[in-house]
């Protein structure tokens, strides 16, 4: 069983207030604020709210002590914040224009004379674009290359298709020697960047849109790549989720907690090398397991829970939880969480609807 | 940082002599190790090898400051083999210099080897980076031409691309950051031996005038024949050395299969394999040296 990183049992670990505005929180660019002004659905959210386009500043101070840093964005250095970065280090900053692929082809470049790149842009242009290049000059040679997709799944909302990226997990974690993480908000982010400067190998770092809810109260120091971490004990129920959706499944268990449910929540950060003591603990000590992502049921984090327990052999009520295999409709952010039920509500439905189609079946 | 480096002997000086007659051997010696490493392979890249023989042999026994004993000596100048599948022509060099043992090549391409059609970094010294997808290789040098401008290190970063893998997208976006980085210790020497797997490259995707639009992406262009050592050795002493100058392109006119006459300009011989009475041909036409271009095979 995995080495358990949080204190399990608590209700939730990070409910401090930063009290920051969304407007300082997103001070980027005009056309950023404009897609993401629709904040994540849940009553309250906003005021857990903080900035998870930390990167750059984050960057920016490991960079004062290791010299191996540089940073790569393609045109949306205001957008993701790489600009602090930008600001600091100008020399070991490279905006590339709207060209993902040969950025990602030149950090391996620069990874291959010893610089530790960090390459900034959406997920969708990351994963999808410049895919080829992540396996084979990345991944394939073994570079360093730290690959952060940001604005994943549909949180650029009424972008549309051509900006969402609900294929990412499944895309990444077929590529061998690639590490496949996935940052639940700003401090955990922080935690995986600092991580990353040791880890062998390419890595790619799936983010949400900047404005993440939080989950942890503080960068947990405690977290290890490859080892999930257990935000809630419970037993009737486990919830493995990862990134953006850690926050909606803890709200959920908490909703369901009043209802005498109790729920476990694990939030699978590591999607390669994933877990698989936390997921078949969950099988063995709870009685269904429900994946909560946003991304595509087919191929991401809940098709890697179902693998691991068949691998086991062992059958247990499973609910994967995520994005219809469909091209979304179009709307806000909001309203897709909403209709996808992958908002706090939407992840209580779908848990009472596993734990009673698995009771009809246990009867 | 400057590049001081000495330029190649003059020519018509007895020094250049010497060094061309050797560079001309070598060339040689890479054909004939295609050949031979075609063999044990059963089929392999002959006529895209061959085109480059004398950029290889030029760059290897000349132009490029590297240490066999030390491959991953920083300072090095780097070198990438965007046309990966040309590497058949690269591993009997990195042996001949030192980085290996020749008898390591005995098992090319061999279940589990090390050596296959395309070059692995993490399986061979003295290879600066994996490659065999057509169009990465000058991104990837534009990121190393980066890393020596973050380190302030000397080396010059030198890549060697196909004609045909120009049609790549990703080559013009790498030539466009070189231009808009200033990128003066990049080099890139086209090997435009006009053929690809398909046809000629004008037939199939044209992709001249490459004079004109490597300028028009703020590259420095010399244009000369490939095959002509004396022309490879000029080119390379001209090289300018500021860092932060434009980045530099020969384009080196060559013919896909030079050196056997059955093969020059005959885009059926891509990839190929020799049998019987016709290896032991071909082996003795190399070893007799190179002969005049077949007749059309210059225009390809």
């Amino acid at each position: 069983m995995a080495e358990q990183a949080m204190p399990t049992g608590s209700g939730t670990p990070a409910a401090a207030a930063s009290g920051q505005a969304l407007s300082e929180v997103f001070r980027g660019s005009a056309g950023d604020e404009h897609a993401l002004r629709d904040a994540r659905s849940s009553k309250g959210i906003a005021e857990r709210t903080i900035p998870a386009f930390v990167a750059g500043a984050e960057l920016a101070d490991l960079a004062e002590d290791d010299e191996r840093i540089v940073v790569l964005t393609a045109d949306l250095a205001n957008a993701n914040r790489t600009a602090d970065f930008a600001k600091r280090h100008p020399d070991r900053f490279f905006n590339m224009g709207v060209a993902e692929q040969n950025m990602v082809s030149v950090a391996a470049g620069l990874a291959a004379a010893g610089q530790i790149p960090f390459v900034a842009t959406f997920a969708s242009y990351l994963a999808l674009l410049a895919c080829e290049q992540i396996r084979t000059d990345c991944a394939y040679p073994g570079m360093p290359v730290r690959l952060l997709g940001h604005h994943s799944g549909m949180s650029l909302g009424y972008y549309g298709t051509s900006h969402h990226s609900l294929e990412d997990i499944g895309i990444m974690r077929t590529i061998a020697d690639l590490t496949v993480v996935s940052a639940a908000d700003a401090n955990e982010l922080r935690a995986i960047l600092r991580l990353s400067l040791d880890w062998p190998g390419a890595m790619y770092i799936r983010l949400g849109r900047g404005r993440d809810p939080e989950v942890y109260p503080e960068p947990p120091a405690a977290l290890r790549i490859g080892r999930a971490v257990r935000l809630r004990d419970g037993g009737d129920l486990t919830m493995i989720s990862t990134g953006s959706e850690v926050r909606a499944c803890l709200d959920a268990a908490e909703a369901l907690a009043n209802d005498g449910i109790s729920v476990r929540v694990v939030d699978m950060h590591t999607i390669k090398p994933l877990d698989t003591d936390e997921i078949l603990a969950a099988a063995r000590e709870t009685s269904a397991i429900l994946s909560v992502e946003e991304h595509n049921r087919t191929g991401g984090l809940g098709s890697a829970v179902a693998e691991t327990l068949a691998d086991a052999g062992i059958s247990t009520a499973l609910l994967r939880h995520g994005v219809p295999d469909v091209h979304v409709v179009l709307g806000p952010p909001a309203g897709l969480y909403a209709r996808y039920q992958l908002d706090a509500d939407g992840v209580a439905s779908k848990a009472l609807e596993l734990l009673s189609s698995s009771k009809g079946a246990n009867l | 940082m400057p590049q001081a480096r000495a330029p190649h002997p003059p020519r018509s000086s007895p020094g250049r002599q010497e060094l061309v007659e050797r560079l001309a051997d070598r060339a040689k010696f890479i054909r004939l190790e295609t050949v031979r490493l075609t063999r044990i392979a059963g089929a392999g890249h002959y006529t895209g090898t061959f085109s480059a023989a004398e950029i290889l042999a030029a760059l290897y026994y000349a132009e490029l400051r590297y240490r066999p004993e030390e491959p991953s000596w920083p300072d090095r100048d780097r070198f990438v083999l965007s046309k990966g599948h040309a590497a058949i022509g690269l591993y009997p060099v990195l042996a001949d210099v030192g980085f290996f043992a020749p008898s390591a090549l005995d098992d090319y391409t061999r279940l589990g080897s090390s050596f296959g059609d395309h070059p692995d970094m993490r399986k061979i010294k003295g290879i600066d980076f994996s490659s065999g997808s057509l169009g990465h290789g000058l991104s990837v040098c534009v990121g190393m031409a980066l890393a020596g401008r973050v380190q302030h290190r000397p080396y010059r970063t030198y890549c060697v691309t196909g004609d045909g893998e120009l049609a790549e997208g990703q080559i013009w976006e790498a030539a466009m950051a070189a231009g808009q980085f200033r990128l003066g210790s990049l080099v890139c020497i086209v090997d435009r031996n006009r053929l690809s797997i398909d046809g000629h490259t004008e037939d199939l995707m044209g992709i001249e005038p490459l004079e004109a639009k490597f300028a028009a992406f703020r590259w420095k262009v010399q244009r000369i024949d490939g095959h002509d050592l004396d022309a490879l050795l000029d080119a390379f002493s001209s090289l300018e050395s500021d860092p932060v100058g434009p980045p530099q392109v020969i384009i080196a006119d060559t013919v896909k299969g030079r050196g056997v006459s059955r093969m020059e300009g005959d885009v059926a011989w891509h990839v190929g394999n020799l049998n019987g009475s016709d290896y032991d041909d071909v082996i003795a036409e190399l070893q007799a040296g190179l002969r005049p271009v077949a007749t059309g095979a210059r225009n390809g």
